[in-house]
């Protein structure tokens, strides 16, 4: 034992070493949910001794050791309580290499956690959960605050998960070359998406949730230092710090919206704008352009805008166009007619949006409602603006927004 | 996504319901709580709630000092709110296919009683971004 002492310093390294660890032990043997089990008694036996005898030289070892110590007594007692299961325990041992021979491949390991956490097997709640709880280090409890359910159902969401990445045999490696792209691809949409649920909801007495937004961040950033090199991922932590920028100025002291033409820019926090923007800076020249940087250079051109009405629209209209070419989905179709209407006016935008409604892509949506009455308003119909305002209003699905839009339809009527 | 699964039942509910035979009645209760523990192990509840009958239920207003004014249930509602589920789920067809199982609960004999389940999403945080 060395004579490095405990402190506050020490629980982050337990939260940054838990995956590195279940990483290790799970290559070794395979059982996610009895691993976890055997990971969780490490990290309190680690709790209780180092605050009491110090930090072991390699606190990493240390935890692997004790985890894989609980794994072996686990197999043992399976073994002993159904004989036919010797033959495979014992070959797993022989064959998979010894923990520490795995010894400086940590990084790698979260990162083979992660993607298998984030496996197309899993629906996205469930991958959410599970990488929360086995990437992020949350406790049960605190993921099922964040998504206001009960513990048990947030409990029987992740054992769940890990059943299905056992039954499926997904194997504990770094996915192939060809693989990888795609693997990827839904490592960061289950980031995305942790990070929009902790972001989105996080106005007025729903602020335990601001936390997922942080986690998000934190693992994104992690995932960023393991694939420095990948343009996608810069693209995305990017985004996240220049969207979560703006957090203290969207919304009221009463939890109302404040739309993003409205916003008191002296609130948005300029660190975060600031290193959004040099980690863009570093990465649009690598050439291989994707749907996040683009949506980060967006972000990045309304933050750094002095007031709304020096934003650079024809510079954002241009990106919307790039982003439209690569992901032409009905959301960005729709941020893209905005982006023209402020350019070329607003009849150019509905002209749009007439389109949109036309081939079904976002028929009956109230965000199309809601865009519409603002351009609407914009161009001075009045009547038709309020109207729209209020079927969007009565197709919102969430509070916060209708009552935003039900305001807009009230102070038009009244103007 | 969240979904409010409602039970209606009719105000003669109640009472049809307790004139059913003790072996229906018991079928029924141990469907309720099965079905309740199989949504917890599918990680899809959120709440799940009974509601006492509605000769306990009064309608209260305030009066003009702010005080509650109660009264009986008004004579002329023929349907009442007899429980429900609130389910966390991936997608509106999936809140239906959970309310098509409650509704088929048994009643007598063991025939799906086909009660009528309203399911209504619930309000949830804001989207991303607005301009």
């Amino acid at each position: 034992m060395s004579q490095a002492s405990w402190d506050a310093g020490s629980e982050h390294l337990l939260r940054e070493l838990a995956p590195q660890v279940l990483g290790a032990v799970i290559r070794r043997f395979r059982d996610f949910a009895a691993v976890e089990d055997a990971v969780q008694e490490a990290l309190v036996a680690a709790a209780v001794q180092w605050p009491r005898e110090g930090l072991p030289d390699n606190p990493r070892a240390w935890l692997i050791q004790v985890a894989s110590r609980r794994m072996t007594d686990h197999v043992r007692s399976e073994v002993a309580r159904r004989r036919r299961e010797t033959e495979v325990a014992l070959q797993a041992d022989q064959v998979a290499p010894a923990a520490d021979a795995a010894q400086d491949s940590g990084h790698d390991d979260t990162l083979i956690l992660l993607f298998m956490c984030c496996h197309d097997v899993l629906t996205p709640a469930s991958a959410i959960a599970l990488t929360l709880r086995a990437v992020g280090g949350l406790t049960t409890a605190e993921i099922a605050k964040a998504f206001l359910v009960p513990e048990a159902t947030m409990a029987q969401r992740i054992s769940r998960a890990k059943r299905d990445i056992k039954t499926s045999g997904v194997p504990f490696r770094l996915p192939t070359t060809e693989e990888r792209v795609q693997r990827l691809r839904v490592v960061l949409h289950v980031l995305y998406l942790i990070f929009n649920e902790g972001y989105t909801t996080s106005a007025g007495p729903e602020l335990q949730r601001l936390e997922l937004s942080r986690e998000a961040i934190r693992l994104t950033r992690a995932v960023y230092h393991l694939l420095p090199d990948d343009a996608e991922v810069a693209g995305l932590l990017a985004l996240m710090l220049l969207t979560d920028a703006r957090r203290a100025a969207r919304s009221g002291p009463e939890g109302e919206l404040i739309p993003l033409t409205r916003q008191d820019r002296t609130l948005w926090d300029r660190s975060e704008i600031a290193e959004g923007v040099a980690l863009l800076t570093a990465t649009l020249p690598k050439g291989s352009l994707g749907p996040y940087q683009l949506q980060a250079a967006i972000a990045a051109v309304h933050d750094e805008a002095e007031g709304a009405g020096e934003t650079d629209w024809p510079q954002i209209l241009a990106l919307y166009d790039l982003l439209k070419r690569m992901s032409p989905n009905p959301m960005v179709r729709l941020n893209h007619a905005i982006a023209a209407a402020m350019v070329h006016g607003p009849a150019a935008g509905l002209e749009l949006l007439d389109g949109l409604d036309a081939d079904g892509g976002l028929k009956g949506h109230h965000r199309l409602d809601a865009v519409r009455a603002h351009l609407l308003e914009l161009a001075g119909e009045r009547d038709a603006a309020v109207a729209n305002y209020l079927a969007a209003a009565g197709r919102s699905t969430s509070l916060p927004e209708r009552n935003y839009l039900m305001t807009q339809a009230a102070r038009l009527r009244e103007s | 996504m969240k979904y409010i699964l409602m039970m209606n039942c009719p105000k003669t509910g109640y009472e049809t319901f307790g004139a059913m035979p003790q072996k229906d009645i018991q079928a029924h209760i141990g469907f309720m709580v099965g079905f309740a523990k199989a949504l917890s192990e599918s990680g899809e509840l959120v709440a799940a709630e009974g509601l006492a009958s509605p000769q306990e239920a009064k309608i209260v207003r305030a009066g003009k000092d702010g005080a509650p004014i109660t009264d009986g249930v008004f004579p002329e509602a023929k349907e009442f709110l007899a429980g429900y589920w609130i389910v966390d789920v991936e997608s509106p067809e999936q809140a239906y296919r959970i309310a098509a199982r409650a509704s088929a609960a048994p009643g007598i004999g063991g025939a799906p009683m086909n009660m009528a389940i309203e399911v209504r999403q619930v309000m949830s945080g804001p989207p991303p971004e607005m301009l």
